[in-house]
């Protein structure tokens, strides 16, 4: 997983409070046994309509947010179930960051742990975002590093996140390989609770 | 010495490492495996050439894909893969697996509990959002990502900061005929559908120690519907109870030393929690919900509401979507909307008690006219069990359909679903678009509220339903 320190994108904008899984990617595309190719399937049932052409009223399918590779969502983003295969469609089809008010837990940390970066901001900021990308192409910078967002028309936020994620993001490790350091810790708690 | 919550108790004893800036290092009792969420993690070991480190402390089954009429007949291509791959993983990495042979298959949720693989005090995962059902038990469960199952797979630990401590508080005792299902829809409509984000809930007060463990697990498993990380009940004597003989279950001296330990666990007298809320069971009618998410609920007594009665606009919005998806008008009577299809099942409701107290409504009933009602035991133990009750001659004679163990028509990634438009009164957990399949209409209610809507036709206050028929 490659490292991101600087991400520079087209945002797309989706005003729904309480998005869940299940609408990111719903229950019949998670028979696959792959980690990729889910980006085809992403809101399916809201994305196309039941003879398979476009939605046009759908969020995604505007033309301006084509290449859209930043999410700007509302509150409690990606609740419901536990599926991973809800950040691997939203990979796939192109979003490297997301940013809402509040994310649910699990998809919080199954966006981190694929190289997504999820940006909790407050609502009016959220808000703010939400209007400037409904109006047409509009561009962010987001600065991992530096923690803040930022836009060429004055716009700037500052976000928070876990340092322990933020250095897991920046580098792109693989979040296994860390913990097996930690193997002599592990066994010696396995032997003391043997006793 | 320093009052604790069971939450804080659990996670002390499971922090492995923890360092100033990080989250702790804890590690894993349990971890429950299931045929969707783990193909990924297990060709993640494949190409990195690692073990599972405590096969001993993984145990598999097979359930979202199962077909409930005949469950050695997949014609899902796709979904037959996902079940085999599941059992050659099992093979290749020594990993115990009721497969759909086994008379230990069912719903991960509910065979964790009856094979007493779920104990207090343990730390429990599974890919899966409603693994808080364990939490019944004074375990702290909770639901992963594919990674994460990956890294537990092969460390048996997980990164995780310490969530908030939240004490959700059930005054006094239960009116006659509200049920657990009833309890827990009643405070995600009171408090919303993520006022658990970020936090544990323990659940307290005399409702909740007054029920059996098969209610309190219908409680926690909704835990995450209310965007908690896990939901959990200290442990006590009715939790020791059921535990006591359970093939997993400790024996003899072992158990009552165990038992010794569980006591422990129970939250201080006097522990303090960072929030604390309460509702009064009292208040509480049985449960029906209207919209598209679980919040979205009302007693029976109530009507759907009116959007424009919402001042927040966001909010607004997403009432005036969900009634438009679900083709309900505000002001519109619950009681007078119809149903189409009645599904009792599910990790929530698909338990003895849950199949009893359903039976007891059909009982010498027919199913309205146009109705198609199914009943899903959540386990193959359990399915023998009702069966040896006589508990599928009731339904059967009913007019119920009366299947095989599995997730069924709770999100339909099996054969069973509800056509698009029409609506089902279901014993389920959640009622998002599309769950129950493409355009599917779901109500959440209890299983005797989903047996006495499949009579009727229409939602209907079982309690007035069953005396009034009784007379």
């Amino acid at each position: 997983m490659a490292g991101m320190v600087v991400h520079k994108g087209n945002v797309a904008a989706m005003n729904r409070v309480n998005v869940d899984t299940d609408q990111i990617i719903p229950k019949q595309f998670l028979k696959r046994i792959e980690r990729t190719g889910f980006g085809q399937f992403l809101f399916f049932d809201w994305r196309f309509n039941a003879d398979g052409t476009d939605n046009e009223k759908f969020e995604l399918n505007q033309p301006h947010n084509n290449n859209a590779s930043i999410l700007v969502a509302n509150q409690n983003f990606g609740c419901g179930s536990s599926r991973e295969h809800a950040p691997w469609a939203l990979q796939d089809y192109g979003f490297q960051v997301i940013i809402a008010p509040n994310f649910a837990d699990i998809f919080y940390n199954n966006c981190v742990k694929n190289g997504i970066l999820a940006i909790q901001l407050p609502e009016e900021k959220v808000n703010e975002l939400l209007e400037k990308a409904d109006e047409g192409v509009y561009e962010l910078t987001v600065d991992l590093k530096q923690q803040n967002i930022s836009d060429d028309q004055g716009f700037t936020a500052e976000f928070t996140i876990d340092p322990y994620w933020k250095e897991m993001l920046l580098n792109g490790w693989d979040e296994v390989s860390v913990t097996l350091k930690y193997e002599e810790a592990i066994t010696n708690f396995e032997k003391q609770r043997a006793l | 010495m320093t009052k604790k919550t069971i939450i804080e108790k659990i996670w002390e004893k499971h922090t492995v490492a923890s360092e100033p800036g990080k989250p702790s290092l804890l590690y894993i009792d349990l971890h429950m495996v299931h045929e969707v969420t783990s193909p990924q993690a297990f060709e993640g070991l494949r190409l990195k050439g690692r073990k599972v480190r405590r096969p001993e402390l993984t145990f598999a089954t097979m359930d979202h894909n199962v077909p409930t009429v005949d469950r050695y007949v997949i014609k899902d291509e796709i979904a037959k893969k996902q079940m085999d791959t599941l059992s050659d993983n099992c093979r290749q990495f020594g990993v115990k697996v009721a497969d759909l042979n086994s008379p230990d298959s069912g719903i991960v949720h509910v065979i964790g509990p009856e094979l007493g693989l779920t104990q207090p005090g343990k730390t429990i995962v599974c890919g899966d959002s409603h693994t808080s059902t364990h939490g019944a038990f004074g375990a702290l469960a909770f639901g992963i990502g594919t990674s994460e199952v990956e890294h537990v797979l092969s460390t048996q630990t997980l990164w995780q900061s310490k969530p908030k401590t939240l004490k959700v508080h059930v005054k006094g005792d239960l009116p006659l005929g509200v049920t657990a299902k009833d309890v827990i829809l009643a405070i995600i409509a009171k408090f919303g559908v993520n006022f658990g984000t970020g936090s544990i809930i323990e659940f307290t007060g005399e409702a909740i120690r007054n029920m059996t463990m098969e209610e309190r697990m219908t409680v926690c498993n909704m835990s995450i519907e209310a965007g908690a990380k896990a939901g959990l009940i200290s442990p006590d004597e009715t939790t020791f109870e059921y535990l006591r003989g359970r093939q997993y279950a400790p024996e003899g001296e072992e158990f009552e030393k165990a038992v010794e330990q569980w006591s422990a666990l129970a939250t201080d007298e006097g522990a303090t929690y960072d929030r604390t809320v309460e509702i009064e069971a009292s208040e509480i009618e049985p449960q029906v919900t209207w919209g598209t998410n679980p919040s979205q609920g009302i007693g029976i007594n109530g009507v759907v509401p009116n959007p424009n009665d919402c001042e927040n606009a966001a909010d607004k919005i997403a009432i005036e979507q969900a009634l438009d998806y679900m083709g309900l008008t505000p002001g519109t009577s619950i009681s007078d909307v119809e149903v189409q299809h009645v599904f009792i099942g599910s990790c929530t409701n698909s338990r003895m008690s849950d199949l009893r107290a359903a039976a007891q409504v059909a009982k010498g009933r027919k199913v309205a006219p146009g109705v198609r009602a199914m009943v899903v035991p959540g386990s193959q133990k359990i399915k023998l069990q009702a069966e040896a009750e006589g508990l599928d001659q009731v339904f059967l004679e009913a007019g119920f359909e009366w299947r095989e163990s599995g997730c069924s028509m709770c999100l339909s990634m099996n054969p069973d679903f509800v056509p698009e438009g029409e609506r089902c009164a279901s014993t389920s957990n959640r009622n998002f678009e599309g769950r129950q399949g493409k355009g599917a209409r779901t109500h959440l209610v209890s299983p005797a509220m989903a047996a006495a809507a499949a009579v009727k036709g229409k939602f209907t206050d079982v309690r007035i339903f069953n005396e009034a028929t009784v007379k």
